[in-house]
């Protein structure tokens, strides 16, 4: 592993020097997420494998290039999991998702509202910075405040500060019991429904509504799923889906039919208690609310009109995937955070080597 | 100690001159009995008069505040409640205090959307009293609540002997709206689970208020559980404790509390809090579960079922809320317990990986032949974090540079098997030496990178929570110390 470092390290300081752009690629099942690709590739898969995995310390460290799937299996084992249920989003045309394209995207799946995002589970992190340098953030343990929390500021940022080479994650034991309920539901009525829900002692660990129905999923202490079941079951007519890992699973990959064709597919973040977002195109929401896909167009005029209504809804959007890109694939940022972005890149990659352009 | 630096008048004159002219009077402090109160925070052994004190009613005069400072080139150090225990609120000699104390209003509580927007000087146990009436709460409890205020969480990343289930400030705040010392009103975070760009909230929190001034704060409300039940299961050695917690995670049980007691804290504490502890086990276990009362029964079989199996000597249910609280009164009173039995002690705040608790106990044991001072350990054994309290005397020659030794020497181990040298107490003034032992220069100049990001002129809270190289090539050592501590009375970790 110390010699795929040192290429690593040689690559950098080449590409450093020459002020040419690195494009930092794990598997590749994500390529077609955010704004630009740029540069000559740098494959992670070489520096690959677990670490260090300690079921009883919920804490699982592997390097960026191991497969997430090769993660999942041997958390599965344990009975345990990245409670952010990552997508892998194997099937676009790219390869199997990895460790460190899977934190450096930031995306969290379906457990996200109850449980939290990718970023609330990173704990540490080894960063190959512009300089050729490698720098240990966090560490192993939970409670860690010494020194700014840069591992967290690095899951999500799409490999823009530097090559994540070494991650480690908090993780949790499966549940002991799991339950899907399913109701037939207007849009209106859900997100008030989940919202309430939300508000209340319930074991809701995941929720989807789409085309009239809404799908919620329990999960915990078999004495409270039953009981959520039962009081949810009776008092607004729902009922148990039978075969729902399946249904969740196509959920977080998008291969539930909703995500099927090629219209462009924009994810929309607001508060969860905004009501019904009439933008044209259908519509799937997640997250307690929270999460709304859209099928719509991806050009200019109707990216700004997204846009602007998203925004009046205190949230933002991002052309997630098809559409031109020219529209701009994130929500543009407050000139001010923009400011503190530009010297954060400029810090850690001095030479803007680093998926110039990834992100904005 | 560092010996404290007296103000230089003319600069005082100055600078208040300047700040008067922006700000209602009562708003600027500058005559030395009343700056007095504002001299140290929760690390009273570091002391240090402030220039000047303001108290800013709105976010317009933080403005005007940091205007002044950034023309007049003056150092600033924001400052909640002042209950910090690492020295991240001790000001300035050449500095201006903002304090947020009239800051203090809760702007709204939304039970629908289940969040509250509050300003900074609002405690951290006001907005669970303001959320209750929806059966809503503030997830993080740090054993200050009672006084500590929501920004200096933030600023800290504040967790609480619940965090292992329901996380940390971090977790727990979504959104943060900040003054820079540009002079911009920046919002990071949002309404929504996530907001575009990096993630700027992340590295915000625990920024030990060096990045920004806070003048806002939404936090998540979640639902508070119907029940609360706690185990205390004793065990005649610490490795067999130890190995329980192992037990009960890897049977898939989260606990709402997991803390464990060392047997010279409970035999220090129990005279003084009548808990009911067994002073013969080695070590007690407080393992509480939380839910609704069929979810708390399920779990509380399983965790006495998960507990016997790994050995333990004695195993009692609390019977009702009463019962609970008392269980926990020790353990959340070690401190003042502590204060009561010796005449100084030095409370540390270390976290390891827990497969190497049996080891860092027992070289603390050994420790303690070495420097010839006695150490309680308590222990939020879920995740991991320890508080050694290091018992001496300052009064007898050499006791203080062997506490402060003894210190360092277990800041210094937890490092060693891959721990930090600060779980949440910060690193202040009061770790900032320990700093150098745990990053090398790459790190360190990494921070300073996120500092000059947000406050390239370098005027937040200087010299604080990360060291310079130089400093580190310097490498001094602090203690805590004074048997009197502000707000002794307030329950500690």
């Amino acid at each position: 592993m110390q010699q795929i470092l040192e290429q690593f390290q040689d690559q950098v300081r080449t590409a450093a020097a020459g002020k040419a752009a690195l494009r930092i690629r794990g598997g590749g099942s994500k390529d077609w997420y955010g704004q630009r690709l740029d540069g000559e590739v740098l494959d992670t898969r070489p520096y690959a494998g677990i670490v260090d995995y300690e079921p009883t310390e919920l804490v699982i460290t592997a390097r960026c290039g191991t497969p997430l799937a090769e993660i999942e299996a041997v958390l599965a084992e344990r009975r345990q999991m990245l409670a952010f249920e990552p997508p892998h989003f194997a099937h676009f045309g790219g390869g199997g998702a990895t460790l460190g394209g899977t934190i450096a995207a930031g995306l969290s799946g379906p457990r996200r509202a109850s449980s939290g995002a990718l970023r609330d589970f990173v704990l540490g992190a080894k960063l190959l910075d512009g300089k050729g340098d490698v720098l240990t953030f966090g560490g192993q343990v939970m409670k860690n405040v010494a020194g700014y929390d840069v591992s967290r500021l690095l899951a999500g940022s799409l490999g823009t500060l530097g090559l994540l080479l070494e991650v480690s994650v908090k993780v949790l034991p499966l549940a002991y019991r799991e339950a899907t309920l399913r109701f037939e539901m207007n849009e209106v009525d859900a997100i008030r429904k989940l919202n309430e829900w939300g508000g209340q002692p319930l074991p809701i660990s995941a929720s989807c509504w789409v085309d009239g129905v809404l799908a919620l999923r329990l999960s915990g202490a078999r004495a409270a799923v039953d009981a959520a079941i039962r009081s949810l079951g009776t008092a607004h007519g729902g009922h148990i889906m039978p075969d729902c890992a399946a249904f969740w699973a196509s959920l977080r990959e998008q291969r539930h039919a909703f995500f099927d064709g090629d219209a462009p597919l924009w994810r929309l973040s607001v508060p969860s208690t905004c009501g019904a977002i009439v933008l044209g195109g259908p519509q799937l929401i997640e997250w307690g609310g929270a999460q709304r896909w859209l099928r719509a167009a991806g050009d200019a005029a109707t990216a700004e009109r997204i846009r602007a209504t998203v925004k009046a809804c205190g949230g933002h959007a991002t052309l997630f995937r098809g559409g031109d890109k020219s529209v701009g694939v994130f929500q543009p940022l407050a000139p001010a955070v923009a400011k503190i972005h530009e010297r954060l890149k400029a810090g850690f990659d001095p030479s803007n080597i680093f998926n110039p352009g990834r992100m904005y | 100690m560092i010996p404290a630096i007296p103000v230089d008048p003319e600069r005082r004159r100055q600078v208040a001159s300047a700040l008067r002219a922006v700000l209602p009077e009562r708003c600027v402090l500058h005559d030395p009995e009343d700056t007095r109160p504002y001299e140290c925070d929760g690390l009273a052994a570091y002391r240090q008069l402030p220039m000047i004190v303001t108290l800013p009613d709105n976010e317009e005069q933080v403005l005007a505040i940091l205007k002044v400072c950034r023309e007049l080139k003056v150092p600033i150090v924001p400052r909640g409640a002042g209950t910090g225990l690492s020295g991240g609120a001790q000001p300035l000699a050449d500095g201006v205090v903002i304090s947020t104390a009239r800051l203090n209003r809760i702007l709204r509580v939304e039970p629908y959307a289940r969040t509250a927007v509050v300003q900074p000087g609002v405690r951290n146990l006001a907005i669970s009293e303001a959320a209750a009436p929806f059966g809503l709460y503030y997830a993080p409890d740090p054993s200050s609540q009672i006084a500590c205020t929501i920004g200096g969480n933030v600023a800290e990343n504040s967790g609480g002997v619940h965090c292992l289930k329901y996380g940390l400030t971090v977790h727990n705040v979504l959104r943060v709206r900040v003054c820079t010392m540009e002079g911009d009103v920046i919002e990071l975070g949002g309404d929504g689970l996530d907001s575009p760009g990096l993630d700027l909230l992340a590295v915000f929190i625990g920024s030990e208020g060096m990045l920004g001034i806070v003048t806002e704060v939404t936090v998540k409300l979640v639902p508070k559980p119907a029940l609360a039940q706690v185990i205390m299961a004793s065990f005649d050695d610490v490795v067999t404790g130890g190995n329980a917690v192992a037990s009960v995670i890897a049977a898939g049980i989260i606990p709402a509390g997991l803390e464990m007691m060392d047997r010279t804290s409970s035999r220090m504490v129990e005279p003084f809090v009548k808990a009911g502890y067994d002073l013969d086990a080695a070590a007690i276990l407080l393992c509480e579960a939380d839910g609704t009362a069929l979810e708390v029964a399920e779990e509380i079989e399983r965790m006495t079922e998960v507990l016997q199996q790994a050995g333990a000597s004695a195993i009692a249910v609390s019977q009702n809320e009463a019962e609970r609280l008392r269980f926990w009164s020790g353990r959340k009173n070690a401190f003042p317990a502590a204060g009561r039995i010796s005449a100084d002690y030095y409370c540390m705040d270390g976290t390891i990986p827990r497969k190497h608790l049996a080891h860092v106990l027992s070289r603390i044991e050994e420790m303690q032949d070495t420097y010839g001072l006695r150490c309680a350990n308590v222990f939020h054994a879920g995740d991991g974090n320890m508080h050694p309290l290091i018992m001496f005397d300052a009064n007898k020659p050499g006791e203080l540079q062997r506490a402060e030794d003894f210190g360092a020497a277990i800041l210094a181990l937890c490092v060693e098997v891959g721990g930090t040298i600060t779980g949440e107490h910060g690193v202040g003034v009061e770790k900032i030496d320990s700093m150098c032992v745990q990053f090398g220069a790459n790190e360190l100049e990494a921070f300073f990178t996120v500092k000059r990001a947000f406050d390239p002129a370098m005027l937040l809270n200087p010299n604080k929570a990360v060291p310079t190289l130089q400093r580190c090539a310097e490498m001094g050592k602090m203690r805590v110390s004074g048997g009197v501590l502000p707000f002794a009375d307030l329950p500690r970790f």
